[in-house]
């Protein structure tokens, strides 16, 4: 059979269930396979609302995405979801047409060296060169971007390869002798954090994206629960820990709650799970929790030691390490008044420093009631995801997520654009979950493409645009950091009608002005059927507090 | 520390993180890989990418043709070599990463020199090149060629001791290594 109908077939051995792509001229054989294969196959319309979209739809499940673009633009297109998946660590297998093997490095037509300019963002990646081994290349390019630390895989291939005949065996091995993540924590290691946990005085865990990624959220809770310990999590593992439980102290870093913050600055021991220490957490690195001592655990021995040195590392799959630390802990049976002075001190930080905003006067609405609006209109039960900007952080700060799988968002690369491809993703791989969408007005523009996909699929999304005519976190920074001086960050007077816009791509759309009647309109909204754009209009200069100014320590919050 | 699963906590004044440190001498690394397209410009990207440093880098195949040696050289006072290594291992097409230690291999370097030589000149340097056990490879009126094996500090001596006659050009292939013993590198 053809190389592509063999693909076809792996990708349906593989488990794939929906496919986000756009074709072009080097992969038109992949496109014809496409054509009966029954496999379903989402159209989008930019190749960056397609690598979103299957990021979206492996955040959201916990499944591969899977992406197809063509050669030259296609895959150029493709470079910045490639690397958002690198740094967020979430499962894409990317495919990509190349040009004809007689082409190659000759700059024929739509020729780009897709492997050499992806080649520091990818977990791996693999250039067809003999058709027979496309089936294992799919094969193991699934292997690698779902196993140990997740990621994405590239696999190019050139257009005369994807039409040659091949004999296709099913259930090819792979082999892969370079890979071999480490899953099972080493006892040792357990048993010496559980010692340091049941001596540490004012302990906190840190969670981290990794704890999703590993399915390990019941894990993490039966810990902290037990251990009766804060704790706090990164923008990427928001919902591993429910928001509403009362040892949860709110989310860590640049704008989390001063709570976390200064329990980090403060704590004797840390437990940081699947998580990487990223600037955006530690602030100023020689003053980072200047009194800790650190637990890491970390599926990929790289992260540990590589911003803040490990006292105890423990390399393995956090649902792993962390069932057997709390049954280790279990076993040493610590006297659990010994935090009580710690947590007189957490929840007083707790109790004086809420997430607090100064509500408006008249009928302007303000963003954080927006985001606490739109908890209210969807019950919490949301399938959230955001574009980068300041309603990121609200959204973060304020809708509080119950579980995982609930919060997408580009955390690592900050991509704006990523949130209306990333909902489409979701929604495809969670039919039944209500999908919302929370934008800028800046950064919904930058895929705004793929609302003629949402009508396309008949997808009941829900795009909250938080409108306030400025791409705001930059202007925030113009205002505290610049001296006020606004530079090319007003957009109030060139953006377009949003609800001429959804109906001209067969939407409905709805815009809001009043705080008054905000939930009430959007229930209304969330029982609309089809995909609905919502143009809200808050407070234009509002600002995202508290803040960790870049580059200082935690205790020196403003806001 | 105690290890058995006794109730005693562990204070935890007595934890000490070990790693990332700088050891201050020069580390050679060498590394298997899969001999395949590509698997080189992983390598030098990472290094590239990372910031790390490489004196010197040499490729070339093993007795197995699906593999490949990279051996190369970098400074441990500028770079924590764990985290170095640790990266390499997340390239997948990497197999085995070895930081040989000074004592437990053996390290040689090939070096050819061009030497400005003329008649009057020729006894001595043939003299220096016979202390070091190089051996001349090409003659002519004005130059001749010298081939040197051995330690990079071995060479370094010779490059001191040619110098003053007239060096021309040089080339080096960078240090390989292999370890001692039944050991595999």
């Amino acid at each position: 059979m053809r190389a592509v109908d063999a693909l076809m077939e792996c990708l349906k051995a593989e488990g794939v269930e929906v496919v986000f792509g756009l074709p072009g001229g080097a992969n038109l054989p992949t496109y014809d396979a496409f054509y009966d294969a029954g496999i379903r196959h989402v159209l989008v319309r930019h190749e960056a609302g397609g690598g979103h979209a299957a990021e979206g739809y492996a955040k959201a499940t916990g499944r591969v995405g899977v992406c197809f673009g063509t050669s030259g633009p296609g895959a150029t297109n493709l470079v910045t979801p490639i690397c958002d998946a690198m740094m967020d660590s979430v499962p894409v297998v990317f495919f990509t047409g190349q040009v004809r093997t007689d082409l190659l490095g000759t700059d024929g037509f739509q020729e780009a060296d897709t492997m050499g300019m992806t080649l520091p963002m990818v977990k791996h990646s693999i250039m067809i060169q003999d058709p027979q081994d496309l089936p294992r290349a799919v094969h193991e390019a699934f292997h690698i971007a779902s196993t140990g630390r997740p990621g994405p895989v590239l696999v190019d291939i050139p257009v005369d390869l994807s039409k040659a005949d091949i004999e296709y065996i099913p259930g090819g091995e792979i082999n892969l002798p370079g890979y071999q993540p480490t899953t099972e924590g080493n006892q040792r290691q357990i048993r010496l954090a559980a010692k340091a946990l049941a001596h540490a005085k004012r302990p906190i865990i840190y969670a981290g994206g990794g704890v999703i990624n590993a399915e390990a959220s019941a894990e993490l809770i039966a810990l902290t629960r037990y251990g009766n310990f804060p704790i706090t999590a990164t923008l990427m593992g928001l919902g591993a820990y429910p928001a509403d439980d009362p040892q949860w102290v709110g989310m860590l870093g640049m704008h989390g709650t001063r709570a976390a913050n200064y329990g980090m600055d403060e704590a004797d021991l840390i437990v940081a799970a699947g998580a990487r220490f990223d600037d955006r957490i530690t602030g100023k690195l020689d003053e980072f929790a200047p009194n800790a001592k650190f637990i890491h655990i970390d599926i990929d021995p790289a992260e540990i030691s590589k911003n803040v040195p490990a006292h105890i590392p423990i390399v393995g799959d956090a649902k792993n390490v962390l069932s057997r630390l709390l049954g280790e802990y279990r076993a040493l049976d610590p006297d659990a008044s010994r935090l009580d002075d710690w947590w007189e001190k957490v929840n007083g930080w707790k109790d004086k420093y809420p997430l607090a905003y100064e509500d408006s006067e008249d009928s302007e609405i303000k963003p954080q009631f927006m985001i606490q609006a739109l908890h209210e209109a969807t019950g919490g039960n949301a399938i959230v995801t955001s574009d980068v900007g300041q309603h990121q952080m609200w959204t973060a700060q304020h809708y509080g997520f119950p579980e995982p799988r609930r919060w997408i968002n580009s955390g690592g690369l900050g991509t704006m654009g990523f949130g209306l491809p990333a909902a489409i993703g979701a929604q495809i791989g969670c039919p039944d979950t209500p999908v919302i969408v929370v934008a800028g007005d800046g950064s919904i523009q930058m895929n705004s493409q793929e609302f003629a996909t949402c009508v396309q699929e008949k997808l009941p999304i829900k795009v909250f645009i938080m409108n306030n005519g400025y791409l705001g976190m930059v202007r925030q920074w113009q205002e505290l950091f610049w001296d006020h001086r606004y530079s090319q960050v007003d957009l109030q007077d060139h953006s377009p009608d949003w609800v001429k816009l959804a109906e001209a791509y067969g939407m409905q759309g709805v815009q809001l002005t009043k705080k008054e009647s905000l939930i009430g309109d959007m229930k209304r909204i969330m029982d609309m059927d089809g995909p609905v754009l919502v143009d809200v209009r808050v407070t234009r200069e509002e600002n995202t507090y508290p803040m960790i100014p870049s580059g200082e320590p935690a205790r020196n919050m403003v806001g | 520390m105690s290890d058995s699963p006794t109730t005693d906590p562990l204070s935890l004044e007595d934890l000490h993180a070990s790693v990332g440190t700088r050891t201050g001498r020069t580390h050679v690394l060498t590394i298997l890989v899969e001999n395949k397209p590509g698997v080189l410009s992983r390598v030098a990207g990472l290094f590239a990418r990372r910031g790390f440093n490489i004196d010197t880098l040499a490729v070339g195949p093993t007795d197995d043709p699906d593999l490949s040696r990279i051996t190369l050289t970098l400074d441990g006072a500028l770079h924590p070599i764990d985290q170095v290594t640790k990266q390499l291992h997340k390239l997948i097409n990497v197999i085995k990463i070895r930081d040989l230690e000074p004592g437990e291999a053996v390290q040689r370097e090939l070096a050819m020199f061009k030497i400005s030589a003329e008649a009057t000149q020729r006894a001595e340097v043939m003299q220096i090149v016979q202390i070091f056990r190089g051996k001349i490879v090409d003659l002519s009126h004005l130059t001749m060629i010298v081939e040197i094996t051995g330690t990079n500090d071995k060479i370094a001596a010779f490059d001191e001791m040619i110098r003053p006659f007239g060096l021309v050009e040089m080339a080096r292939t960078g240090e390989i290594a292999i370890s001692r013993g039944r050991a595999e590198t």
